[in-house]
């Protein structure tokens, strides 16, 4: 199907519902549909819709109007720099550029706001236009969405979304209309990450109302869960970690929230804890995804969290750290190096088939010949079908010829309690091939010596996977949605051997 | 009387208030009732008067799929109404849906 049916459907089942904002500014499912058929009417000869910008409460006209009259949505970074702005913008030299106040007037394409435009929209939408599937312009196979991945290991590449992949999602994940009328959803993910179109999508189609924080601000997001009566909110682990640290140990008092879910990165099981902790009556869902297989393919539910909270079994406990199962119409194999499907319990490549596994660059599709999409993450899979993740293939260290996943070393440090934050890398060398450094982030006010870090380790794990060096750092690079970027912690590292080597 | 059903094509029932939407279809003509009567694809085209045939009524919900036994023609309810989907007269079943928590 096509996201335009999305339209149509909202206009069927949600007409009188509020589906975008409160009070003066609510918008209903019809109203929604006039706006999106009113901006596709805008739309004739443009070849996609970019946005670069923040959050913005009618955030979902501009996508679905791009789906609408048939061309892709295209959110960028409004956070990169300058030249790196206009370079993604110029990819696109027919489109409507829309942006946010500040953003506009650094773009040399011609822009315009995202509200100018809306103001601006012809007053009615045309009168009764073809039921959307007859619509010439509605190719399930056309591309709905472009999403630049975030670069955490390389340059950013293009992700392609279709049509059919969106909806193949939508229509596996989520009973359309399940939400209840007094149901919100707080949106505090920007518009550019496969998370904030899930957001969107999702929650229109559940029926679920939307209210966006323009940027994330933790007290901020404390105070619109409170004031709008928010039921269902999506951090990443950062966001997580900045609202437990706002907290500071006392609860945090947002009766209505009866949903966290929280994804895009690896959380710090101590942030997890201490959230459950002050944030008592909310379900906890950890949803595990990329941009490549449109949103979510596995998810941790709230009670998979009680479970493993209330647990003596270790095996039952240590799925508090697991993206849990895998969502039915997906399937998944872990397979090793020669590609070879790994049995329950041993770690491997993760490989992924479905319908909404999209799987495709700018520069081509990355899907075998029979559909399955490496994810490029490490992980495995526990005799009940809990999906752990080790993190990418990419950040693998290979030391004596030995496959070292840093996810297991970090998880050992930053479960020392002065530790805050821990990245570990594989830095060339002679002898092995590579050797471990880790770099840590101590909590304030909090000291450790190295030797005392290297033996937790060395304990826990054993020798070859402890860190040759530890280095201390005040804080690390991170993308906006959390992701740690070790491309630039190991840039660093290697110039700083390689002037040590001088 | 048959009307040709694909993947997006909407259907209005011509006795009740339900809607719904085809989420597979095979794209050739289907003789296909909602509340035992032949339904509309435009909103417009909805007659005022007639009601829900014996036998194909007792409430189509929200959200929910209705799928023939060869899992040729699904049918997804977009808004709810007394009248049910059948093919070729025989009631169209309701689908099982596993609910999964809400994960964004």
């Amino acid at each position: 199907m096509h996201l335009a049916s999305l339209v149509d459907m909202v206009e069927s089942g949600f007409d009188e519902r509020v589906l975008l904002g409160s009070g003066a500014d609510a918008v209903t499912g019809s109203q929604l549909g006039s706006l999106v058929r009113r901006g596709a009417s805008t739309l004739r000869g443009v070849e996609a819709v970019v946005y670069a910008g923040e959050n913005h409460p009618l955030l979902p006209v501009t996508l679905l109007a791009a789906a609408w009259a048939g061309v892709p949505f295209v959110p960028v970074n409004f956070r990169l720099e300058d030249a790196q702005l206009n370079g993604l913008i110029a990819r696109y030299p027919h489109a409507l550029v829309l942006a946010d106040d500040r953003t506009v007037a650094r773009i040399t394409a011609p822009a315009i706001t995202l509200d100018n435009w809306l103001s601006a929209l012809p007053a009615d939408a045309p009168v009764t236009e073809a039921p959307s599937n007859d619509n010439d312009n509605h190719n399930d196979d056309d591309v709905a969405v472009v999403l630049f991945t975030s670069g955490t290991t390389s340059e950013p590449k293009a992700a392609l979304l279709r049509h059919r992949h969106l909806m193949a999602y939508l229509l596996g994940a989520i009973e359309f209309g399940s939400a209840g009328e007094q149901e919100a959803m707080l949106v505090a993910v920007p518009p550019y990450h496969i998370a904030g179109v899930a957001n969107m999508l999702s929650n229109i189609f559940a029926g679920r109302r939307l209210v966006y924080l323009r940027s994330f601000e933790p007290q901020l997001w404390l105070d619109t869960v409170r004031a709008e009566r928010v039921t269902n909110a999506m951090v990443v682990p950062t966001m997580l970690s900045r609202i437990v640290d706002t907290l500071d140990g006392q609860p945090a008092d947002v009766g209505s929230l009866r949903t966290l879910s929280y994804g895009g990165a690896q959380v710090s099981e101590r942030v997890l804890r201490e959230a459950l902790r002050l944030l008592p009556d909310a379900g906890f869902v950890n949803a595990y995804g990329l941009t490549e297989t449109a949103s979510t393919i596995a998810v941790l539910g709230p009670e998979d969290h009680r479970a493993a909270i209330a647990s003596d079994d270790e095996t039952v406990r240590r799925r508090l750290s697991s993206a849990g199962q895998v969502l039915p119409m997906v399937e998944i194999e872990i397979r090793d190096d020669l590609g070879i499907v790994v049995p329950a319990g041993e770690p491997g490549l993760i490989f992924l088939r479905g319908e909404q596994i999209a799987g495709e660059y700018a520069t081509g599709s990355l899907l075998d010949a029979d559909g399955w999409f490496c994810t490029r993450d490490r992980g495995w899979i526990d005799s009940d079908g809990y999906l752990f993740i080790d993190g990418r293939v990419d950040d693998t260290i290979i030391r004596g010829g030995e496959n070292i996943a840093p996810a297991e070393i970090e998880s050992v440090l930053l479960a020392h309690p002065a530790v805050s934050e821990a990245c570990v890398v594989g830095l060339p060398d002679d002898e092995w091939g590579q050797r471990i450094l880790a770099v840590v982030v101590l909590r304030p006010g909090e000291t450790v010596a190295a030797e005392e870090l290297r033996d937790r380790v060395r304990a826990q794990l054993r020798g070859a996977k402890t860190p040759e060096e530890i280095v201390f750092r005040s804080e690390l690079p991170h993308t906006e949605t959390g992701k740690l970027l070790r491309r630039i912690v190991l840039q660093e590292l290697t110039s700083r051997d390689v002037q040590r080597n001088d | 009387m048959s009307l040709m059903l694909k993947p997006g094509t909407r259907l209005f029932s011509a006795v009740c208030s339900t809607e719904m939407i085809a989420v597979k279809a095979p794209g050739v003509p289907v003789d296909i009732t909602i509340g035992g009567a032949t339904p509309v694809v435009a909103v417009a085209d909805r007659p005022s008067d007639g009601s829900v045939a014996d036998g194909y009524g007792g409430g189509a919900a929200m959200g929910k799929r209705y799928v023939d036994a060869d899992d040729a023609i699904e049918l997804l309810c977009t808004k709810p109404g007394d009248g049910l989907p059948a093919l070729n007269g025989v009631l169209l079943e309701l689908k099982d849906a596993k609910a999964m928590p809400a994960s964004d």
